[in-house]
């Protein structure tokens, strides 16, 4: 059975200011995996995440989205940044920031409508989030916000879904809540890329695992290529983790 | 009233709202010194446009004086992006130089003419109803009525148009590329409308009075609200009753206009800061004090439960075991007894039923921090919101 490739990442280098924090990466990401990008503080995680998505310009390389550009492929791709990332004292609420997840949708202009509302609120329902959908995201905890985030790529409906670092800071229950959710995505066919740093529970939550250190380390399933050897490499130092049985 | 105040009320008034709407997104941008930068730097555009018009009011000289504006922003964004030097130092660094180069200009061709450094700074609100705008002989009102009816106007189809785009790339940039919505693009139209917005106010009020003008409305609204659309309808309200309070405040006074508008925007702030219900500083110290007294009950109470011996809950035992001076054991206690979650038999103190759910509740939630166990709590403690 040949697998489809969903990202197809070809000779990727970006750099800050001439400096490069990736370099050549080449990465084929196969449709349908839940995958963990794991790699030291500065290994150009998150870098690789927004160069996919046209954030970021990469000084050479390409991207393709099942076969396109990212520009139009736009609507097939969903992205949660971290949280940390926006100014959460800002005047709207819970709802308010999952309806822009339907902006894309809509496009320059048109305003979102019964149906974007109804898809924002089915979506806080599936995040646990209903009950919260006109407090001020301020008022939100940390866990509560990353729902919040999580809802608004859902309502996305995307086929290919990139997350940077959905666990950072958010409680224990929060974070089996958004893990289940992923698993679901993935069970419906959903690409799902995840910037993580918990090496412990990549066996239990990934299937497909990419070592990213600057270089690309390593790129597979989770069961072939977490190992020692791929760590040590990826992180430097001799590295062990303990797997769990 | 004479038609000439209602007249100069109703600019002011339209300047104000045509300040206060790009003023919110500044404000949300954090942004505000950026608007300082604009009408400073803006001056020699209007210099060179009134050279070559020799007419202030002049279409010509709002557009070069816009593209100042917006050269502005972007050579500080150029100094910023070297990283040799941090924001506000580019800011600082490049409006002085436009504006000096403006102000030289002025001194050396324009010395007989309606420019001048002081109208710069303060505008002159109060010689606006004379430079009337005439169509085949008839006079239809004040030229800068008419210059910033037609900005506002503008403007508010641009708000209308692109609300959702200014909201998404002001909260979440990266969600606006990645959707398609180039944030580059609604960054740059924000900072033309604000360079237009400046020029066409500029004239009336004064390039200090503009900064107040953007930033103060939406600072306060800021304070009193957590609606997008609510802030945006508080900081036009806020600065259309300073325009009109602060020109009353300079007829009385027999003062400066743009002075006055300005002073009612900073009374008019300093009165939110203080009284704003939940982000004002009155609020925020009543609710801190809240919070400690909580904080010192629940101390209490866990002490209650932790302790079955009659010497550890004895009334005056309390103010030696936990370390509290009398006044603040006596609000604790006070407190406890007011919720029905203590009773007090003969000087010993225990906990009822309420109090003792209370407390293993409240501990669970500080150990767990689990949201759902606390919700109910919320309206009851301080210490449980935010």
């Amino acid at each position: 059975m040949k697998q489809h490739i969903a990202v197809q990442i070809d000779d990727l280098t970006v750099a800050y200011d001439y400096k490069p924090v990736l370099w050549d990466i080449d990465l084929e990401i196969p449709e349908g995996v839940l995958m963990a990008i794991v790699g030291p503080n500065g290994a150009g995680k998150s870098t690789l995440i927004k160069a996919v998505l046209g954030i970021l310009k990469p000084i050479a390389g390409s991207v393709s989205i099942y076969g396109k550009s990212y520009d139009k492929q736009r609507s097939l791709v969903a992205y949660v940044p971290q949280k940390g990332s926006v100014d959460w004292d800002f005047p709207t609420t819970a709802l308010d920031v999952v309806m822009m997840g339907t902006y894309g949708s809509l496009g320059w202009i048109k305003r979102p409508r019964q149906k974007q509302k109804k898809a924002a609120l089915e979506a806080l329902e599936k995040v646990g989030m209903l009950p919260f959908k006109n407090r001020q995201i301020s008022q939100l905890s940390g866990g509560q916000q990353q729902r919040v985030f999580l809802a608004r790529a859902l309502v996305q409906d995307a086929s290919i879904y990139f997350m940077d670092e959905p666990f950072q800071g958010v409680d224990a229950t929060t974070e089996i809540a958004i893990i289940n959710i992923l698993k679901e995505l993935r069970k419906a066919g959903k690409t799902v890329v995840v910037v993580h740093h918990d090496l412990q529970t990549v066996p239990e939550y990934f299937d497909w695992v990419t070592f990213l250190n600057v270089k690309k380390i390593a790129t597979g399933p989770v069961k072939d290529i977490f190992n020692d050897d791929n760590l040590t490499k990826t992180y430097g130092i001799n590295y062990k983790v303990s797997i769990q049985e | 009233m004479s038609s000439a105040q209602i007249e100069i009320q109703l600019i002011a008034s339209l300047v104000a709202v045509a300040c206060a709407i790009p003023g919110v997104f500044l404000v949300l941008r954090k942004m505000a010194m950026i608007s300082d930068a604009i009408s400073h730097s803006i001056l020699p555009g209007i210099v060179v446009g009134f050279f070559i018009t020799q007419d202030l009011n002049s279409p010509l000289l709002i557009i070069l004086a816009a593209i100042t504006g917006v050269i502005t922003v972007v050579i500080v964004e150029y100094i910023q992006r070297t990283g040799l030097v941090k924001e506000d130092t580019a800011i600082g660094l490049v409006f002085p130089v436009l504006f000096s180069i403006g102000v030289i200009m002025i001194a050396k061709n324009a010395n007989d003419v309606h420019l001048d450094v002081d109208a710069v700074l303060l505008g002159e609100l109060a010689f606006a109803p004379f430079d009337r705008l005439e169509i085949s002989g008839v006079d239809v009102g004040p030229k800068s009525l008419w210059i910033i009816g037609f900005i506002l106007v503008l403007t508010l189809i641009l708000l209308t148009a692109f609300f959702k785009e200014l909201k998404l790339s002001t909260f979440d940039k990266g969600l606006a590329a990645t959707l398609g919505f180039s944030p580059a693009l609604i960054h740059y139209g924000l900072m033309t409308v604000s360079s237009v917005t400046t020029v066409g106010a500029f004239d009336a009020v004064g390039a200090i009075l503009v900064v107040a003008l953007m930033i103060a409305p939406a600072a306060a609204a800021y304070l009193l609200t957590t609606d997008l659309k609510q802030m945006l309808v508080l900081s036009v309200l806020f600065g259309v009753f300073s325009a009109i309070s602060g020109y009353w405040l300079a007829h009385w006074l027999d003062a400066s206009i743009a002075g006055s508008i300005t002073t009612m925007l900073g009374l008019l702030f300093l009165i939110v800061y203080l009284f704003a219900p939940s982000k004002g500083i009155i609020a925020v110290m009543y609710r801190e004090k809240q919070q400690r007294t909580e904080v010192s009950l629940l101390t209490f109470l866990l002490h209650l439960k932790n302790h079955d011996e009659v010497n550890e809950r004895h009334v005056n035992h309390l103010y030696e075991h936990i370390n509290w001076q009398k006044v603040r054991a006596k609000n604790v206690l006070e407190l406890a007894l007011k919720n029905n979650m203590i009773l007090i038999d003969k000087d010993v103190v225990s906990l009822t039923k309420k109090g003792e759910e209370f407390t293993s509740k409240a501990i669970d939630y500080i150990i767990t921090n689990e949201d759902s166990q606390i919700e109910d709590m919320k309206d009851d403690f301080f210490l449980f919101r935010g």
